[in-house]
């Protein structure tokens, strides 16, 4: 069997918004976002000690091959990443576009993303690339498990937890529930540089440029403000009538 | 009154020095270890990979990794914390033609300088002493540095290992033959959590120190081979911030006076520094020596009184704190280096062995010019075969005839001197400077810092209020360092819990993280002492005056990027 | 603007966080605005759709959208958007809505812009306001090409009735892809009533060390079960051994974005606040009139926490009945 797993390379320390072109800030160092942390250790823990194969894929800069390393150092067998300049800026659609690309080429029977990325905070990656692979899709798992052809996913949702059931070649989304991500040994970290890492550009997947990037992309950045003050904050001594004035405030807030 | 080293903290050298325990095949072979990705460290390794390169046939016998780094913070730099003007002449002889300086990221040549004796509303400027002048020095965010030469460490071979902590010094028959690094994954209480890693045993031909500012492996070796100095170390420590200023600043600045007191029963020694980096951003620090009595007195909030200095305050105006850092800084001198800088199978470079000039308040250039000397004799001893019991020898040498023991030795008592007060402190060292270290002063007492006797002052009634613009509390200044450190894990730092009040007063306000506080009293007089450990930025002031620290869980600690 | 809301409902009900969405679009008055509900027996929600001022409202009631998952959606709503000629689709954020909207971007090859808390219309264009950076930044996005997707953080709007009429209702069926019904749903379990998780609690009651003891942390669990809460700590309690890990919220434990936030005896030190700053409402009381915590609090009490939780855990049981 192969598990690609999709992970990115996130900002480390303060994040800063780049105000020229109002993107985020990648200059400084980056790490594996944690997420995709319990998406790697998922994947090795249905490789067990099998001969499956579990290839990392990600989409950025050069640099993104530390964090991939970092998945090869937790034992993933291989790494791919898509590194383009004509990549960069990539919205939804456009990251969407090149990831299943490159996951084609994979022909994995099982992908995995984590949760969310810590620097965009968006949980919506995994949805837009099962579409384009045209496989079933199934997100917040806390449980995994493979079984002949297919995979079952017990996932938590506002209302309870469900039990999924979906054929493979599938995509899925864990959460961070699921486990806690290995520490890689120092042998690991030693080895994970011998392991094959490929660096993909937008040619070697078929993309054209048009369709990358900026270019690619739909939704634009206009412009970057403060955040609306918290508007009237309150301070009040308590004359031994605080209990009832925060019930109150609440009733006024319809919090309560 | 008391003093911290009546209260020793539970640590025992031998707890740290073991033979290896891993099976034969599971131990991890490099050809030569490296313990610290700072400045020494590095130039260590990058020193190394250019021997390797011209001869193969060495490099052949060190096997899969000839060169090892091993760095306990996130990554080269997460840990590095200086001022820093550094002294170019070692980086030249590093890199020779490969490199110049100018290839180098630094904030440029220092572009002018002056000196102010400071009270609280003026500031007097004095021609800057001749250690303090620095006309051809580059100023350089150490942290940057580091990360630099760490890139180039790699591009020559050298195998660097973030995240790894090196707990334990790996000894046999007598010769040290690499280290254990530390387990990760380990609750408060030590049990092991889910996902617990434990160690390795790391071997080497030959291991380098180069740990820093109370290094731990170092400490640990000092003492299993007997090479401490004829003084007993003792230590400064320096609190700093990095900001975004409005106005560029056009030359470094060094100042004296306040807000330390100049009396010789406080023993405060020190001075503030203000390093312009770039056209917009600023450094600004304070360090005073550990050997002051005073309990209540607390670097950090001196560091933030002396930003309310109008001098400084129009510096900074308009302008935003973007980090923030502390870390000491070994100043014993000449008579505090070790005895030997070697033993069978070690070396021993950089800040973990003391080579700092005080006066002229550098250190970076002697660090990378002992490893770069550390370098060429570990590559000697391999490149003969040679078993290096004795091998090693040649580093001592080496240091000895470099400009590192030249320097050293001129300003052999200056510190000293100043535990006589400032004024006279003062005229003694500048005899000392005029005379280029031949006014002969004998050997001056020196003690540990731990052993001087405290006094409790209102000191603290002076420090300012923190208002989150110019001044800040030492919390929100953790976080300023970057330090993210995993709650759950065993506690490094090693103290005597239960201590008289003004102890435990002592450790709360020297600590510019806030890890320790006073606790419940235990109606003897003494009170608990309460630990917060993973506020640690793994300065160090703690060993100096009665504790011990010790590496966290690798990946602890502070991520600075621009101290 | 063309616009159609994704309505989600549970049981009987229509969520509350979609009517939101749809009152905020009616709001903006550009063109009607219709719904869709997709589900077994839905078509009964359909008038209720209207009060919240949805013009037309689609029903989908196809065996293939009986369980609440994601892909078939996908078809449903490529279709609407197509036959019906909308330009906008919007979704207030769920598990279920995320999945849907991300899907419909790759099927239509159509911006989205998720996690907004607003969005106003510009010369007649939409603009988005998006929080990035933990909240410390806030942008404006847009969308080139038609159609534009929005997806709302959770609660980003009232579900207040707009004093709409009776909606127009249409049945939508289609045809589904193959791998849109390839997830079967094999059992569900409604949620265990032993309170919710800090991470998905509405409330969050923590304490600090103001508290003064590990046995005073009754206080915060009582007043979190008096309004349905969840409990947190700090670092400084937890490493002190008074409440375990798990609970902890800061820079180092847990991030929260409840709807209300009471810190009891808590300080406010940065490691803390960056776990629960974008909380909706922050109510503080702590003893020390200084305490930074009040720098960012809605409401903050100066006061003592033994005296003040008790009588306030009371008057909201009295509320509550």
């Amino acid at each position: 069997m192969r598990i690609a797993v999709c992970v990115k390379n996130v900002p480390e320390g303060p994040s800063r918004i780049d105000p020229s072109t109002k993107r985020l800030d990648r200059s400084g160092e980056g790490a594996l976002n944690h997420f995709d942390a319990n998406a790697v250790e998922e994947a090795l823990r249905l490789k067990g000690d099998s001969d499956t194969e579990v290839v990392a894929v990600s989409l950025g800069p050069q640099k993104a091959l530390d964090s991939l390393r970092k998945a090869l150092a937790m034992g993933a067998d291989r790494a791919v990443l898509v590194s383009d300049d004509g990549a960069a800026g990539s919205d939804l659609v456009a990251t969407s576009r090149l990831l299943a690309a490159a996951l084609e080429r994979e022909e994995a029977d099982l992908v995995l993303f984590g949760q969310q990325a810590s620097d965009a905070d968006g949980a919506v990656l995994w949805a837009a690339v099962a579409e384009r692979l045209g496989r079933p899709v199934v997100s917040q798992a806390m449980e995994l498990g493979v079984d002949g052809g297919s995979v079952r996913v017990k996932r938590q949702t506002e209302f309870g937890y469900d039990t999924l059931e979906a054929p493979l070649p599938a995509v899925v989304a864990v959460s961070d529930a699921i486990n806690e991500p290995r520490y890689p040994s120092l042998k690991g970290i030693m080895g994970a540089k011998k392991k094959p890492q490929d660096v993909l550009s937008l040619a070697d997947l078929g993309v054209d440029a048009g369709e990358a990037g900026e270019a690619g992309s739909r939704t634009t950045v206009l412009a970057l403000g403060d955040p609306p003050t918290r508007g009237d904050a309150r301070k009040i001594e308590d004359d031994g009538n605080a209990a009832q004035a925060i019930v109150d405030f609440l009733a006024e807030k319809r919090l309560v | 009154m008391s003093r911290p080293s009546n209260f020793p903290p539970p640590f025992s050298t031998a707890d740290y020095v073991a033979e290896p325990t891993d099976p034969a095949d599971e131990r991890i072979e490099v050809g030569v270890l490296i313990v610290g990705a700072g400045p020494a460290g590095l130039a260590c390794a990058i020193r190394l990979g250019q021997l390797l390169e011209e001869h193969p046939d060495v490099a052949e016998r060190l096997g899969d990794v000839p060169v090892a780094v091993l760095e306990k913070g996130k990554q080269p730099g997460s840990h590095l914390l200086s001022g820093a003007v550094v002294d170019p002449r070692a980086l030249r002889r590093l890199f020779g033609n490969r490199l110049r300086m100018e290839d180098l990221p630094s904030f440029g040549l220092v572009p002018g300088e002056s000196v102010y004796v400071l009270t609280r509303r003026a500031a007097l400027p004095i021609p800057p002493p001749p250690p303090m002048r620095n006309h051809g020095n580059w100023i350089f965010s150490l942290s940057q540095l580091g990360r630099f030469l760490a890139e180039r460490a790699e591009e020559g071979g050298a195998m660097i290992l973030p995240e790894t902590a090196a707990q334990r010094l790996l000894v046999s028959h007598g010769r040290v033959v690499g280290v254990r690094t530390g387990d990760k994954g380990r609750g408060r209480e030590g049990g092991e959590l889910g996902n617990f890693e434990a160690g390795s045993d790391l071997v080497a031909k030959v291991t380098v120190l180069a740990e820093g500012t109370q290094g731990h492996l170092t400490g640990v070796a000092l003492d299993r081979f007997g090479l401490r100095g004829d003084d007993p170390q003792v230590w400064e420590l320096g609190v700093k911030e990095v900001w975004k200023v409005a106005k560029p600043l056009d030359r470094v600045i060094h100042t004296m006076g306040w807000p330390l007191r100049p009396g010789k029963r406080y023993r405060e020694f020190g001075g503030s520094f203000i390093y312009p980096m770039g056209e917009d951003m600023v450094t600004i620090g304070l360090v005073v020596g550990l050997d002051y009595r005073d309990a209540s007195l607390s670097v950090h909030d001196l560091l933030q009184e002396l930003k309310t200095h109008p001098k400084i305050r129009r510096i900074l105006a308009g302008g935003e704190r973007l980090q923030w850092g502390a870390k000491t800084i070994p100043s014993g001198g000449f008579h505090a280096l070790p005895r030997r800088l070697h033993a069978p199978g070690l070396l021993l470079c950089g800040d973990g062995a003391g080579m700092v000039n005080i006066p002229r308040l550098k250190g970076v250039h002697y660090a990378i010019e002992s490893g770069r000397l550390a370098a060429e004799a570990a590559f000697r001893a391999l490149q003969r075969g040679e078993t290096p019991a004795s091998a090693l020898s040649s580093y001592d040498d080496a240091v000895r005839d470099s400009f590192i023991w030249r320097d050293l030795h001129e300003v052999r008592n200056m510190r000293q001197v100043f535990g006589h007060g400032f004024f006279v402190g003062g005229a003694l060292a500048s005899a000392m400077t005029a005379s280029k270290g031949r006014v002969e002063l004998g050997k001056l007492p020196a003690e540990p810092d731990a052993d001087q006797p405290l006094l409790v002052t209102d000191r603290d009634a002076s420090y300012p209020a923190p208002d989150g613009q110019l001044t800040f509390d030492k919390l929100s200044s953790v976080f300023a360092s970057g330090n993210k450190t995993r709650d759950d894990q065993p506690n490094h730092i090693r103290i005597e819990r239960r201590v008289p009040r003004e102890v435990a007063e002592l450790w709360a306000h020297m600590c510019p993280a806030q890890v320790y506080e006073v606790g419940a009293e235990e109606g003897d007089g003494t009170v608990m002492v309460d630990v917060a450990p993973s506020n640690c930025v793994q300065c160090g002031a703690i060993t100096a005056k009665g504790g011990r620290l010790t590496p966290p869980e690798g990946g602890s600690g502070p991520e600075y990027t621009l101290t | 603007m063309a616009t159609l809301v994704f309505l989600e409902h549970h049981g009987n009900e229509l969520q509350k966080g979609s009517l939101g969405v749809l009152a905020k679009a009616a709001s903006l008055g550009d063109g009607d605005v219709g719904a869709v509900i997709a589900g077994e027996g839905v078509k009964a929600l359909a008038a209720e759709a209207g009060k919240f001022g949805a013009a037309k409202v689609w029903i989908c009631e196809d065996a293939e959208v009986a369980q609440p998952l994601p892909q078939p959606r996908v078809d449903v709503l490529a279709q609407l958007v197509e036959e019906g000629g909308y330009d906008t689709v919007l979704f207030a954020n769920s598990v279920l809505a995320a999945d849907v909207a991300a899907g419909l971007a790759a099927r239509l090859e159509a911006g989205l812009n998720w996690d907004l808390v607003d969005v106003e219309l510009r010369d007649g264009e939409p603009v988005g306001k998006r929080p990035a950076l933990q909240d410390s930044v806030y942008a404006d996005v847009g969308w080139s090409g038609s159609p534009r997707l929005a997806l709302f953080r959770a609660g980003s709007f009232d579900a207040t009735p707009a004093g709409g009429g009776a909606p127009e209702i249409a049945d939508v069926s289609t045809s589904y892809a193959e791998y849109s019904t390839a997830v079967k749903l094999v059992a569900q379990d409604a949620e265990e009533s032993s309170g919710p998780s800090i991470e998905d609690a509405d409330v969050i009651v923590a304490g600090g060390r103001g508290l003064g003891s590990p046995d005073n942390f009754t206080l915060a669990e009582e007043l979190a079960k008096a309004l349905g809460g969840a409990v947190g700590a700090t670092r400084a309690v937890v490493d002190a051994g008074w409440y375990p890990y798990s609970a902890q919220i800061g820079q180092t434990g847990k991030t929260v974005t409840p709807k209300l936030y009471v810190a009891l005896g808590i300080s406010g030190a940065i490691q803390h606040k960056v776990g629960m700053q974008s909380s909706g409402t922050i109510v503080a009381i702590n003893k020390d009139a200084n305490a930074p915590i009040f720098e960012f609090s809605d409401l903050g009490v100066v006061g003592d926490v033994h005296e003040i939780v008790p009588k306030l855990t009371e008057l909201i049981r009295q509320r509550r009945g």
